[in-house]
């Protein structure tokens, strides 16, 4: 059994923000747009060290998205910043028509998504984001797991020629992941715990609860596989149905709507090609609301106990 | 670079091109003529006589040329044939305008390639903010080229549209030269009964765009005079606004001057007016 430690809690938008710097330096087609979050998106650092690189577009999310895309035209690379709700919801048709059927090299870069956005409540706190980017063709849909990995995944979408949706958080959360973590790859799935009994799918802040899950389970003599879906487009099918193969049952763990996300996009593909019963961890068909991060988790039943709950569950219809 | 073509008659492009785009919709029984033969002279002039391209070798990035995005992707039949016809891909390829597997669809679109195409426009309100980036990306680039754009009337009630107005205005994009189609119609009537932009000519002032108006946008020489005195003004520091005054449908009889034409194909004995009112002279695709 690997244990999985954290030495300190970052928040995974500074993994952002400081992955945004760092791939500033190496490629100077990238440039940052950011629609007055800047602070909020740790968007500062880059500002400085690139202030002709850096636009500030005001409140105005569906202008940001076309310039972005205009600039995307020319052979730049933009990063736009904003909450995941204005990143998505506020600007569906802006990214449907100038970025997703027009091709562009946008990278879309959204924070504070989930309830773990926590006291903004839930008009900020969208669930939604995973099911809208995904749905749109040509788009890659990334969503790291802890500050080491949105980095690092900061940094490999420049190298994805198309759009990107990049979904990160707000709340400090375990740093439990290596830095510069050889195993990660955009589209491959990562096997953090290996196991026989019970495969658990997470995604974002969730994996972690999903490892912890998987050691108090353990303990009780389950063995849980626990596969990190950091890129839940383009879906790594292989890895997805050889653990499953094994494991013969599934839960899945995300920080969004049941419709849409994650455990959505694992049952389409089980359903067409290996059946298999499934307990989904998410929020079903609710909006959030205010309160702390750990309440939010616990009240929705995204919390650590929710997910060994799900896995006896599933275990019993194997 | 726009030298090849300066041994075309304008005036006898626009009633070839005015030809093309009634028969273009009449074949699909769909599609915007009220629009596209209000613009043709713009079209002419831009694509014909100032814009800086190469239309044999298109490219995305256009380093080193001028761009022109169409933010009112409704009326590809202009578009089109005026691409067509000034060398971006065969005039032959007009017939396939709206129909199964074609690049020309119904509004432009990049995923097709078609030559000339930089980003799918059709949905209201998007193409100015394009066509803003990518100026300022160009600025960016040290590229000296201008990129242009066109928006309908209708279509400033799209908010986003004043959002790119204030970004535009405040990033001193003035290397961005914004033609707005005012034709005072819509699809459901007139602009000023749909949403009435009362001073419009102010609104573009006090967001802080440099505005100059040509009050015969379809007289060829008017329209030319007024996109080089625009062009005069760029580099000064304010995006430039030409409030370009059109008749919807003009150089059709019975299609001038109102908003039933927005989006309504001519039937075979409407064609046949059209047609006779505007002769064949660089050759029907």
């Amino acid at each position: 059994m690997k244990k999985f430690e954290f030495s300190v809690k970052k928040d995974t938008r500074s993994g952002f923000g400081d992955g945004l710097l760092e791939v500033g330096k190496k490629n100077e087609k990238i440039v940052g747009l950011c629609a007055d979050l800047t602070g909020s998106l740790k968007m500062n650092a880059f500002q400085k060290q690139f202030p002709n690189r850096f636009f500030q577009c005001g409140i105005a999310e569906a202008n940001m998205m076309g310039v972005a895309a205009g600039m995307a035209t020319v052979g730049l690379i933009p990063y736009t910043g904003t909450f995941a709700n204005f990143a998505t919801g506020r600007v569906y048709d802006q990214i449907r028509q100038s970025i997703a059927y027009s091709q562009k090299n946008v990278k879309i870069c959204a924070s504070h998504a989930g309830l773990t956005l926590g006291e903004d409540g839930a008009t900020h706190q969208i669930l939604e984001d995973i099911g809208l980017m995904k749905m749109l063709p040509h788009m890659t849909v990334v969503v790291p797991a802890d500050y080491n990995q949105t980095k690092q995944a900061t940094i490999a979408i420049a190298d994805i020629q198309g759009p990107v949706y990049l979904r990160f958080g707000r709340p400090s959360w375990p740093v439990f992941l290596p830095e510069n973590d050889s195993s990660f790859q955009i589209g491959k799935a990562q096997i953090l715990q290996e196991g026989k009994d019970v495969t658990i799918f997470a995604c974002g802040h969730l994996v972690w609860n999903a490892l912890k899950a998987a050691e108090i389970l353990y303990e009780q003599n389950i063995a849980v596989e626990v596969i990190n879906i950091h890129t839940i487009k383009p879906l790594d099918k292989e890895a997805i149905l050889k653990s499953v193969s094994k494991t013969r049952c599934v839960v899945t763990a995300e920080e969004h709507q049941k419709n849409g996300g994650l455990g959505d996009t694992i049952a389409q593909l089980l359903a067409e090609q290996l059946p298999t019963p499934i307990e989904f961890i998410a929020v079903n068909d609710s909006f959030g609301q205010s309160g702390t991060p750990a309440e939010l988790l616990k009240v929705y039943h995204l919390d650590i106990p929710d997910i060994i709950d799900a896995v006896k569950k599933v275990l019993t219809r194997k | 670079m726009n030298t090849t073509f300066k041994k075309i008659d304008k005036a006898q492009m626009v009633y070839q091109i005015r030809r093309d785009i009634v028969r273009m919709v009449h074949q699909v029984q769909s599609g915007h003529p009220g629009g596209s033969l209000g613009c043709v002279e713009f079209f002419v002039n831009l694509f014909f006589d100032i814009l800086n391209h190469d239309p044999q070798n298109f490219t995305m990035e256009a380093i080193g040329q001028d761009m022109f995005f169409l933010s009112n992707g409704h009326i590809t039949p202009v578009y089109y044939s005026t691409l067509a016809r000034c060398g971006y891909f065969p005039i032959d390829e007009l017939k396939t305008f709206r129909k199964i597997h074609s690049r020309l669809q119904g509004h432009p679109a990049t995923l097709e390639g078609l030559p000339g195409v930089r980003v799918a426009t059709g949905s209201l309100g998007q193409g100015l903010s394009v066509a803003v980036g990518a100026a300022q990306a160009k600025k960016l680039l040290h590229d000296p080229n201008i990129v242009y754009v066109l928006t309908g009337d209708g279509e400033l009630n799209e908010g986003q549209i004043w959002e790119a107005f204030m970004y535009a205005a405040h990033h001193q994009v003035d290397n961005l030269f914004i033609t707005i189609d005012y034709n005072q119609q819509q699809i459901d009537g007139p602009t000023s009964e749909i949403m009435n932009m009362f001073d419009l000519k102010a609104k573009l002032f006090a967001f802080g765009l440099e505005v100059i108006e040509c009050k015969l946008g379809n007289n060829i020489q008017s329209v030319y005079d007024a996109i080089v005195m625009g062009k005069s003004l760029l580099r000064k520091g304010k995006p430039v606004v030409l409030l370009l005054h059109t008749v919807m449908g003009h150089g059709v009889s019975f299609m001038a001057g109102t908003h039933h034409w927005h989006g309504v194909a001519p039937n075979d004995d409407q064609l046949q007016v059209a047609l006779i009112e505007n002769p064949e002279t660089y050759g029907d695709y």
